[in-house]
């Protein structure tokens, strides 16, 4: 199961120093703390350790991405826009996955699998011992779904005001954190539904 | 696209105050309660989102708003696009005390399961998970064919079985596994009928679904699974869907002894009596309890994926999901194995002959994983030798793939997991080292931490040696497999190396047999048991030395180094300490020149070194000759005319750029070993030494002093630290004290003159108090000196001790020995 999905900004690996690691937008399924757990805890401090917690997540990852492009070779510009005909090539964007510690920053040891597109981080949290090819394509098939429908590639609009959307694929594709397996025609179907429920 | 004006309204949420915000409130109140809700409602709603997502401090709601938000999430007439703003919302600020909501009168599952996720995020503190859980399964029990779908219902279900795996009862358990099999073995097998939105012109008749297909178009021959493909999709195909996608974590929770507690020897007795009494009939004739039946047709199921998987799928995305779910399919069937042993012979049989498929097909290697872990679990239940799966996975699959980081990653974890499973078999795990450093040395980052982990099994008495050596050469490693990927045929549109560095100089000298040998070695796959020595190579891939990668891995290495002596140390006997702090002094110069990597590897040899003397001390006394030779190398140096600046600095400067020449011999490593000598070279520590070595040694450490302090300090070389003097000094006295011939010398020194080392006032008259050097025999460092701090040594009080030192206490690192005798 997947205990969160995020999307946070990639900086380019040479500006450092220019902003910090932004996370846009995340959501956690469930909660991590169950009535058995022994520390003391509030509702404020259960939350800031949540937000916390997904911010180490995205920050873990943007220097994983960083190093990752510039062990490749590969400079800023490719995470920049090319065009806004094409279509993005996700198979060769970076991506990868490494371990989260129990204690750290979870309670319990996590994986996290992670996938940059055009200055953007998506990444999922799952259980420590996950089906990592299902979550792969899973992840792919978010940022594809989030890059169309939110026409996120056109350089005005963001994603910062468009939860509604987000929420909407995150409910059809990835419902409560279950990872699906669906094969293509059932990603149509499910695609129409989306299109369908959303006022024009 | 994160952009500046996205930044801005970031920056605008975080900043909004108290007042504002309650006065927005009180807005969205305003249109909330209008009986039209529309784009203005949703405006508004996706910036409070914003707003309370912004920040990780809490944003106080007023409490009208927070009300309005619930009963409108509740509300049946409410659009989509609201209430998930609505539970957004709410759900970002969970967990909240001041919470109305609830599941129970809501009809629409779609509207329930939005719900749920608000009270799931609560984290239980009033049993939320329970009464979510109970609406849930009275809906699942209702059956209505009219009713409430249950589609949505079956991902929160899974959700409360992950969160609360007590709240749900034994009959509820069961029943909804009737329902699971009813859906996963008896979905229909035509497809789904297109959702026209009528009109006159349409005849509904006209188009009559046909069968499912596969997915390389052919007709469907068995039941529909999630591999069937069609246009449009039934209720009972989409719940198919959704019960395998829970399946294994269901099956996980509905096995109340779980796979954990019968004992690992029990389990295989139990598992290898079970298989001698029953056939390998199914057992499919028998109305069977529903959680066996379950597991019954989970089994069908899983084969039938596994033949699906045969087919060559006609788009991308489901030759994608057939690997997925060929590893899914293995898991599940691990599951079952454990839970039913008697599911084990047809199991084998299926799994051997898929192995088999898959070996020869590259790309589904990563499937070839959940294979193997499935024979570790059960091989010795099943008398299946799962050596040969072992060994195929470990030496051929590093070398192949070891550039695809998510292959790596899951090579790594099995590994990693597995080790108290691969038994009789570590064997080969230990062997396959090199492979293995492989994807550690490509994909550094974020292997490291599960290397650390990894590195004492893979280290003993026979590998040490081998280990250490290859973990002193990984970047090396790594340059080598770039240059490996440049000369090898492109595999991928896009090269899978470092495009802007060019490096036509290796590529021709690579063809050079002598390089070939030695690159051989490198890359080879197992353990040889001899070693090499690399210094050629490091020569003829120094212009890859600066490449990204090959630094990224130069910075792990030395984390990597403290494990492996961290887990050494711990059974290395007398034998294997010698070699291994002879290994530390060879390597301390033949090390690939990767900027700041000898620094930070010297670092960690030196206290290494000194670790492993105070081991067993004699190892300076069974080592004389070659600390001598050690010695006399650096102070060799003074005929090139550089210096023996390079070494130690402290952390807060910047290491100057240094010639080659000063930086050779790992200088940063000589006041480790040469405290390591004024240590232990003595006779309390071994019989063996004798007063002709202590000789030698103050013969070669004494004109080591003299040049570093004799040598012209000059802008490329400044002068050389404080500490370094001080711990010659330091060593030379204690050595002095333990020689009758070096007294009178030491009171002479170099020149001739009386009261020893003058030089040394000469050349630091102010830097730092250089006192009577007798004074310092008296007062001595009490621990090895640290290299970090920025500032002088204390010299120590001025005593009255003559020249002849007669009970000069030298507190040692062991802290209790008085070294000097006569």
């Amino acid at each position: 199961m997947v205990h969160a999905f995020l999307i946070h900004n990639l900086r380019a690996p040479q500006a450092q120093d220019t902003g910090l690691c932004r996370v846009l937008y995340s959501c956690v399924f469930g909660a991590e703390n169950s009535p058995d757990d022994p520390r003391p805890h509030g509702a404020e401090r259960d939350r800031l350790l949540r937000k916390e917690q997904i911010l180490a997540v995205a920050r873990q990852v943007e220097s994983m991405c960083q190093l990752q492009q510039q062990a490749s070779g590969r400079t800023s510009v490719d995470l920049q826009l090319q065009s806004s005909d094409e279509p993005v090539p996700l198979h060769e964007a970076p991506h990868g996955a490494f371990r989260l510690a129990a204690g750290d920053p979870f309670q319990e040891p996590r994986t996290v699998v992670w996938l940059g597109v055009l200055s953007l981080g998506f990444v999922l949290v799952l259980d420590a011992h996950e089906n990592l090819l299902l979550a792969e394509s899973t992840l792919r098939l978010l940022a594809r779904l989030l890059l169309d429908h939110l026409r996120l590639l056109t350089p005005s609009t963001n994603l910062l005001l468009r939860a509604d959307r987000i929420e909407g694929i995150l409910a059809r594709f990835l419902p409560h954190g279950q990872l699906l397996f669906l094969n293509d025609q059932f990603v149509q179907g499910l695609e129409k539904e989306l299109s369908a429920s959303w006022p024009r | 696209m994160f952009t500046a004006g996205a930044e801005s309204l970031l920056h605008q949420a975080r900043d909004i105050r108290d007042e504002e915000l309650k006065k927005f409130c009180s807005r969205v109140v305003n249109l909330l309660q209008k009986d039209e809700l529309g784009p203005d409602a949703v405006d508004a709603l996706q910036r409070l989102f914003l707003i309370v997502s912004a920040t990780k401090y809490k944003r106080k709601l007023e409490d009208t708003c927070v009300h309005l938000l619930q009963a409108t999430l509740c509300s049946p007439k409410c659009p989509e696009q609201l209430q998930l703003l609505c539970a957004s919302i709410l759900r970002e600020t969970s967990p909240r005390d001041d919470l109305t909501l609830s599941c129970d009168h809501i009809q629409s599952t779609r509207q329930l399961s939005l719900v749920a996720s608000v009270l799931l995020a609560q984290g239980d503190p009033k049993g939320e998970v329970r009464s979510v859980g109970q609406r849930v399964f009275r809906i699942l029990e209702s059956r209505q064919p009219e009713g409430p779908s249950p589609r949505h219902l079956l991902p929160v279900v899974s959700k409360i079985t992950h969160l609360a795996p007590h709240t749900l009862h034994e009959d509820q358990t069961n029943q909804l596994s009737k329902r699971l099999v009813d859906w996963l073995r008896y979905a229909s097998v035509q497809q789904g009928v297109a959702h026209t939105s009528g009109g006159f012109f349409s005849t509904p008749r006209a188009r009559q679904p046909g069968p499912v297909t596969e997915v390389d178009g052919a007709v469907a021959t068995d039941f529909f699974t999630v591999l069937s493909t069609g246009q449009h999709f039934t209720e009972d195909q989409w719940l198919n869907v959704q019960a395998f996608s829970m399946l294994r974590a269901w099956l996980l929770h509905s096995d109340p002894e779980g796979p954990s507690a019968p004992d690992a020897d029990d389990r295989s007795e139990l598992e290898g009596s079970t298989l001698s009494v029953l056939s390998a009939g199914s057992t499919a004739g028998r109305l069977l309890p529903p959680r066996e039946r379950l597991r019954e047709k989970a089994f069908e199921y899983c084969q039938r994926l596994a033949e699906q998987s045969t087919r060559r799928a006609l788009r991308k995305g489901d030759s994608d999901l057939q690997k997925a779910c060929l590893v899914e399919a293995v898991l599940v069937l691990d599951v079952l194995c454990r839970q039913d042993p008697s599911f084990l012979y047809r199991t084998l049989s299926c799994l051997k002959a898929l192995h088999a498929r898959l070996c020869g097909d590259p790309a589904r290697v990563r499937t070839l994983l959940p294979i193997a872990q499935f024979f570790l679990n059960h091989g010795e239940a099943a008398a299946v030798d799962s050596e040969a799966v072992l060994r195929h996975l470990l030496t051929r699959t590093p070398s192949e793939f070891f550039h695809s980081p998510m292959l790596a990653f899951e090579l790594t974890c099995f590994c990693r997991d597995n080790l108290p499973l691969f038994g009789r078999n570590l064997d080969i795990l230990k062997r396959s080292f090199p492979n293995l450093f492989k994807l550690l040395a490509w994909n550094s980052p974020p292997l490291t931490a599960e290397f650390v982990a990894l590195l004492p099994s893979l280290v003993d008495a026979d590998t040490a040696v081998e280990v250490l050596h290859a973990l002193l050469d990984l970047p090396c490693l790594t340059a080598a497999l770039d240059l490996q990927l440049r000369l090898s045929p492109a595999t991928s549109e896009r090269p899978l190396w470092d495009p802007s560095l060019k490096i036509p100089s290796c590529l021709e000298a690579s063809r050079d047999p002598q390089f070939q040998g030695l690159l051989q070695y490198l890359l080879r796959a197992t353990a040889s048991g001899t070693t090499e020595r690399l210094g050629p190579l490091h020569r003829l891939l120094q212009p890859l030395a600066s490449c990204a990668r090959v630094v990224q891995c130069a910075q792990a290495v030395p984390t990597l180094l403290e494990a492996f002596f961290s887990a050494v140390t711990q059974f290395a006997d007398g034998a294997l300490t010698k070699q291994l702090a002879l290994l530390l002094l060879e390597r301390s110069d033949s090390l690939f020149q990767v900027p700041q990597y000898e620094a930070h590897v010297h670092r960690v040899l030196s206290s290494r070194f000194l670790a492993l003397c105070a081991l067993h001390p004699s190892l300076v006394v069974e080592l004389a000759k070659e600390l001598l030779e050690f010695v006399g190398s650096v102070s060799g140096i003074q005929g090139r005319g550089a210096m023996l600046a390079s070494v130690v600095r402290p952390a807060s400067l910047p290491a100057p750029p240094l010639p080659r020449r000063a930086a050779r011999r790992g200088l940063r490593s000589v006041p480790t070993q040469v405290w390591a000598i004024g240590e232990y070279l003595s006779v309390s520590w071994d019989r063996r030494c004798t007063v002709e070595q202590i000789n030698r040694f103050f013969e070669a450490l004494e004109a080591v002093l003299f040049e570093v302090t004799q040598s012209r300090p000059s802008a490329a070389l400044p002068r050389c630290p404080p500490q370094v003097v001080t711990v010659l000094m330091t060593t030379l006295t204690k050595l002095a004290s333990r020689s009758q011939d070096l007294i009178p010398r030491y009171g002479r020194g170099r020149t001739g003159k009386p009261a020893g080392f003058p030089w040394v006032r000469e050349w630091a008259p102010d830097a730092c108090p250089v006192p009577d050097v007798r004074s310092a025999g008296g007062r001595l460092l009490a621990s090895p000196p640290r290299f970090s701090s920025s500032s002088p040594t204390s010299w120590g009080p001025r005593s009255t001790c003559g020249a002849r030192l007669q009970r000069t206490r030298v507190p040692s690192s062991s802290g209790s020995l008085c070294s000097c005798r006569r």
